[in-house]
């Protein structure tokens, strides 16, 4: 979305190998490291088993949507639906619970209907080629939409407790929630298809160029439709854990989550033109922002304070990069007469 | 397995059940001080466990925190007022916070933050009875007394409710002014709403038909609810549609605060001006100009100030031991003098104030 | 269907080029549904509810050309909801502290405070040379976040400003409301500006075609630059303008509505890739949008399928966008065969 697009002077500064980690996301990580610290030291309350769990159960939904996204930013494409069909996806689970299914039968019912409705964004993008900022603005209107029209003005709350409780609970003393831990092998998937296999590689070589991508021999479009599948696919565990989590289907679930979730991609120093980014970064991001937003809010600082730091470090995401690459390209020249 | 006992209860889905209980107790065997959210839950207001003591003197000091739906909201604004004044009369230490969107989880964080704070009284008005119940259990469990006003959690989530009215008498005062306001002939009549979910709103909406079945309103006929998401040009919008598809119409009630104002600025420029009624539950601030030049006679609401003040005694009363929420107990708070508890931890404010041209300019919210 | 029946007579070329337009295709969507809401209940086209129409799109229309600028320069702003609030908070402060204040200078200043806003934008964005969904999308959180910091809960009331500044608000003249005047002023003076003058075509080329735009001499940066504060400048018009017509607001006034904007430009067929469309398809797609909000209760469809049916027409735009482009490629390309 830039009119002047820069890209970086060398191709394999691009590779997504975890041997290169870039000096982005070493930052990245390393703030992490460092606001932990900081937060123990001078909040109250923030380094307690407690803690821990509040904060690692409100990473769960961001972090599971981060993970597709990454990849399908990766390709230089974008998807804003994931938000509205997480709510859509919930408003389902919710009525057809209402109708007397089981559980078992649900599941699998609403992670199918959350990968057809990646496969409609998919088809749009890549068969018809049109571009994802556009399509996804319009299907995040049209399943949002879907939800309300699915349980209109009603809420369905009739989840078991053991059920809605059992989600919260947390591994021995140490606070961290037994559910993050599906979450952590599923970033291990993902970061081991993306940066091991030729398929995570591939996206890459999409996002740097397609022309030459599809030159080298990969099928540009049946990626790019497949990560739409699996983005919609990730979104409806997220409305189902939402659903379940908070004991409550309702037709705004999960509203305005994409942007949180982009803001941590991005700011995880994955491009927004796609080429580069790396998973670990990405997680860094995630990690970061729920941290600072779970520091802060302790400390006392006000909401208002918190959107523009929101805002803020997004822009800061951006022209950061920016700001070390021209910094390196002018050292390059200056040591290359 | 506990949920199966209740009557009307889905069968045990009992994979699932098995699976998220399992890994959970599985994982949770070994340590000691994990949070049992489901453990505190069931003492509901009205059964509370410990005893209380009437002539407790109120505590200094107690931390009480007011979460409102959501910040920048004029009427969370005003109780808010309210319950400040109130916690500084009985040297409380007051703070608020919430979410800038009123969505019904975004409240969650900020009950886990005053958890993890040491607050000893949340007071909220929830988004979803529901969403928040979890959170509040915990928040419960590590000594925290839960006070929710406006509108109120499934009663075990909390230990008080402070009612801003009746429902039945919101309800009956609205359509005892919308009958004045239209006159002895009667006519069409319809309803602009909030959201089409929220829980008040429908329960007033459900009570005021029950009052227009009484014969003194034989001549008012209800023919549509619309919904204006407590969003100005959306409610806007819904009230020129409903005047196009009721050309007949004589009077909106509006019991809203921003769909109120909203269908009363669109009114006061528009050719239906003083020939179309209107009332609602607004603030007089707001609708001063309306009640003046004609576009409306008369609207009403409680005291939104006194609901704070109200709420924030209600919640130190509980902190200091005075009440459990238990009904009979009685409780005094600040200026406003005694107060009891009802069936079901519920305390009632008392009965909406109705404004005209005539008292308006009387009241500074 | 008219289209291919009608480019095939010579004689009526220019009505086939004005049916084959695309800004043609939204004004028909927008007549098919304004007659069938008229078959629905006559009244929806009374003197009432005719104004009521004109006055509600008013502000989406102004926002829409300003996005429509931007778009077509291949950047997206969407921090315009944000920067109305502002202006519109900004506007009632003001109106306090000078109730005396003449209506002219009000709307003077708003759009100096929004070109002020828009000119953040777009200095990050040509000057640190960073993406503009990115860099809008923080200052979407930033300006509202400073909204909620200065207005602290309070609400502006009717009785808060001037009774000829509220005037502006619902007033009309021979019929026709103020706020439709100044949206209908806003969309020619940019229309003919972008069509017309070498500067406003510059958007355009920039689009197209970022490198050959440097290469033929245009300043891209500064080209940027001055969409964003246009932009800016008539998000914060709409945004005294927003307060001059609800009266009673808070710092929440915008929320959510730059996807209305960005959705309104793309209906009308301002194209997300850059280079391609005209504010006055921004303007028919903000009017119809309005529309549907207005007509669905009229048509008794439920209003919870608002929502659906706006996604749905976003995708119909964008399908029928890629569709033409094809069509005209085609036709483009079999021209040339025919010439070699």
């Amino acid at each position: 979305m830039l009119a002047e697009t820069t890209r970086p002077a060398a191709v394999r500064d691009t590779a997504p190998r975890l041997g290169f980690l870039r000096s982005w996301d070493t930052a990245i990580i390393i703030a992490v490291l460092l606001s932990i610290a900081v937060a123990s030291a001078t909040v109250t309350g923030f380094a307690s088993p407690r803690n821990t769990g509040f904060l690692l159960i409100d990473l769960i939904p961001i972090l599971l949507l981060a993970l597709p996204m990454t990849l399908i930013i990766l390709t230089g494409e974008i998807d804003l639906s994931v938000a509205s069909v997480a709510g859509f996806v919930s408003c389902v689970f919710g009525s057809l619970w209402g109708a007397g299914l089981s559980l078992e039968l649900i599941i699998p019912l609403c992670i199918v209907l959350g990968a057809v409705s990646g496969a409609v964004n998919g088809v749009l993008v890549s068969v018809l080629g049109l571009p994802s900022l556009a399509v996804t603005i319009g299907t995040l209107a049209l399943y949002r939409g879907l939800a309300f029209v699915v349980l209109g003005d009603q809420a369905v709350t009739s989840f078991p407790r053991a059920i809605t409780s059992g989600l919260q609970a947390k591994i021995g003393a140490s606070g961290i929630p037994v559910w993050i831990i599906p979450v952590v092998i599923l970033a291990i998937i993902f970061g081991v298809v993306l940066h091991f296999t030729g398929f995570g590689r591939s996206l890459s070589a999409i996002g740097y160029s397609e022309e030459a991508a599809r030159f080298a021999g990969i099928r540009v479009a049946q990626t790019k439709f497949w990560l739409f599948i699996i983005s919609g696919a990730v979104a409806a565990l997220v409305g189902i854990w939402w659903t379940l989590r908070y004991g409550s289907a309702r037709g705004d679930n999960a509203t305005g989550l994409e942007l949180s979730v982009i803001a941590a991609v991005l700011l995880g120093g994955v491009s927004i033109f796609g080429g580069k980014g790396n998973l670990p970064g990405v997680i860094a991001g995630v990690v970061l922002l729920g941290i600072l937003r779970n520091a802060l809010q302790l400390a006392r600082v006000p909401e208002d304070t918190l959107s523009m730091l929101t805002g803020g470090l997004l822009i800061l995401a951006v022209v950061a990069p920016n700001a070390i690459a021209w910094s390196r390209t002018l050292s390059r020249r200056s040591s290359t007469p | 397995m506990k949920l199966s006992s209740k009557p009307g209860a889905r069968r045990a889905t009992p994979i699932v059940v098995a699976l998220v209980t399992g890994l959970s107790l599985a994982l949770t065997a070994c340590g000691g001080t994990t949070v049992n959210s489901g453990s505190s839950g069931g003492a509901g207001g009205s059964t509370a466990t410990a005893s209380a003591n009437p002539d407790a003197p109120l505590k200094e000091g107690l931390k009480i925190a007011f979460l409102p739906k959501q910040l920048n909201n004029s009427y969370f604004t005003v109780t808010d007022r309210g319950g400040k004044t109130a916690v500084g009369e009985f040297k409380g230490v007051f703070s608020e916070v919430g979410p800038s969107e009123a969505s019904a989880s975004s409240q969650v964080s900020y009950i886990n933050t005053l958890t993890q704070q040491g607050t000893d009284v949340i007071a909220t008005s929830a988004n979803d009875p529901k969403a928040i119940c979890s959170a509040l259990d915990e928040a419960r469990s590590g000594g925290a007394k839960v006070v929710t006003f406006d509108s109120d959690t499934d009663p075990e989530c909390r230990d008080i409710y402070i009612n801003q009215a009746t429902a039945e008498g919101i309800a009956a005062t609205q359509v005892k002014l919308i009958s004045e306001a239209i006159g002895a002939d009667g006519g069409d009549i319809g309803i602009l709403s909030a959201t089409a979910n929220a829980t008040n709103q429908n329960a007033w909406i459900a009570l005021m038909k029950k009052e227009l079945e009484k014969p003194e309103y034989s001549k008012l006929k209800l023919v549509a609810t619309v919904y204006g998401d407590d969003n100005a040009q959306k409610s806007q919008q819904e009230v020129q549609a409903l005047l196009q598809q009721h050309p007949t119409l004589k009077g909106i009630i509006s019991p809203t605060t921003v769909g109120v104002a909203a269908a009363a600025q669109y009114l006061s420029g528009s050719e239906y001006k003083g020939k179309v009624q209107l009332t609602g539950l607004g603030f007089p601030s707001q609708l001063k100009e309306f009640v003046k030049n004609g576009t409306m006679k008369s609207f009403a609401l409680w005291d939104v100030e006194k609901l704070g003040y109200l709420t924030a005694y209600a919640g130190a009363a509980l902190a200091s031991g005075q009440i459990t929420g238990a009904e009979g107990e009685k409780f005094k708070a600040g200026d406003m003098g005694e107060f009891e508890v009802g069936a079901n931890g519920v305390v009632l404010l008392g009965d909406p104030t109705v404004f005209t041209a005539d008292n308006v300019d009387k009241f500074n919210f | 269907m008219t289209t291919l029946a009608l480019n095939r007579q010579p004689s009526a070329a220019w009505l086939g080029t004005l049916t084959r337009s695309r800004e043609f295709s939204v004004f028909l969507a927008l007549a098919i549904l304004v007659t069938a809401t008229v078959a629905a209940n006559p009244r929806f086209l009374s003197a009432q509810s005719t104004k009521d129409l004109l006055l509600n799109s008013s502000i989406l229309v102004i926002l829409a050309v300003g996005q429509a600028i931007v778009i077509v320069t291949k950047n997206v702003d969407l921090s315009v909801g944000s920067v109305l609030g502002l202006t519109a908070f900004a506007t009632g402060k003001i109106f306090i502290a000078l109730p005396d204040l003449p209506v002219i200078a009000m709307l003077a200043i708003g759009i100096g405070l929004g070109a002020l806003l828009g000119a953040v934008n777009g200095a990050l964005i040509a000057v640190a040379k960073v993406p503009s969904l990115v860099v809008t999308l923080g200052t979407l959180y930033i300006f509202r976040g400073v909204d909620f910091a200065w207005a602290q809960g309070q609400q502006i009331n009717p009785s808060n400003l001037p009774e000829s500044f509220l005037a502006l608000g619902s007033g009309a003249v021979l019929g026709l409301p103020y706020l439709a005047l100044i949206a209908l002023a806003v969309v020619i003076a940019f229309g003919l500006y972008l069509r017309n003058y070498r500067s406003g075509r510059e958007f355009y080329a920039i689009g197209s075609d970022v490198l050959a735009a440097r290469l033929y001499g245009i300043g891209v940066g500064r080209k940027v630059f001055t969409a964003f504060a246009i932009s800016g400048a008539l998000a914060g018009l709409a945004g005294v303008i927003y307060a001059a017509k609800y009266g009673n607001l808070d710092a929440t006034a915008g929320q959510g509505l730059e996807l209305n904007v960005v959705a309104a430009a793309v209906v009308g067929g301002v194209a997300i890739a850059g280079g391609v469309g005209t504010v006055y398809g921004a303007a028919i797609g903000a009017v119809l949008l309005t529309t549907i909000t207005s007509a669905l209760p009229v048509l008794g469809v439920s209003p919870f399928w608002q929502r659906a049916m706006i996604g749905a027409l976003i995708l119909a735009s964008i399908a029928l966008d890629r569709y033409l482009a094809l069509r005209t490629e085609r036709r483009l390309r079999g021209h040339d065969k025919h010439a070699g």
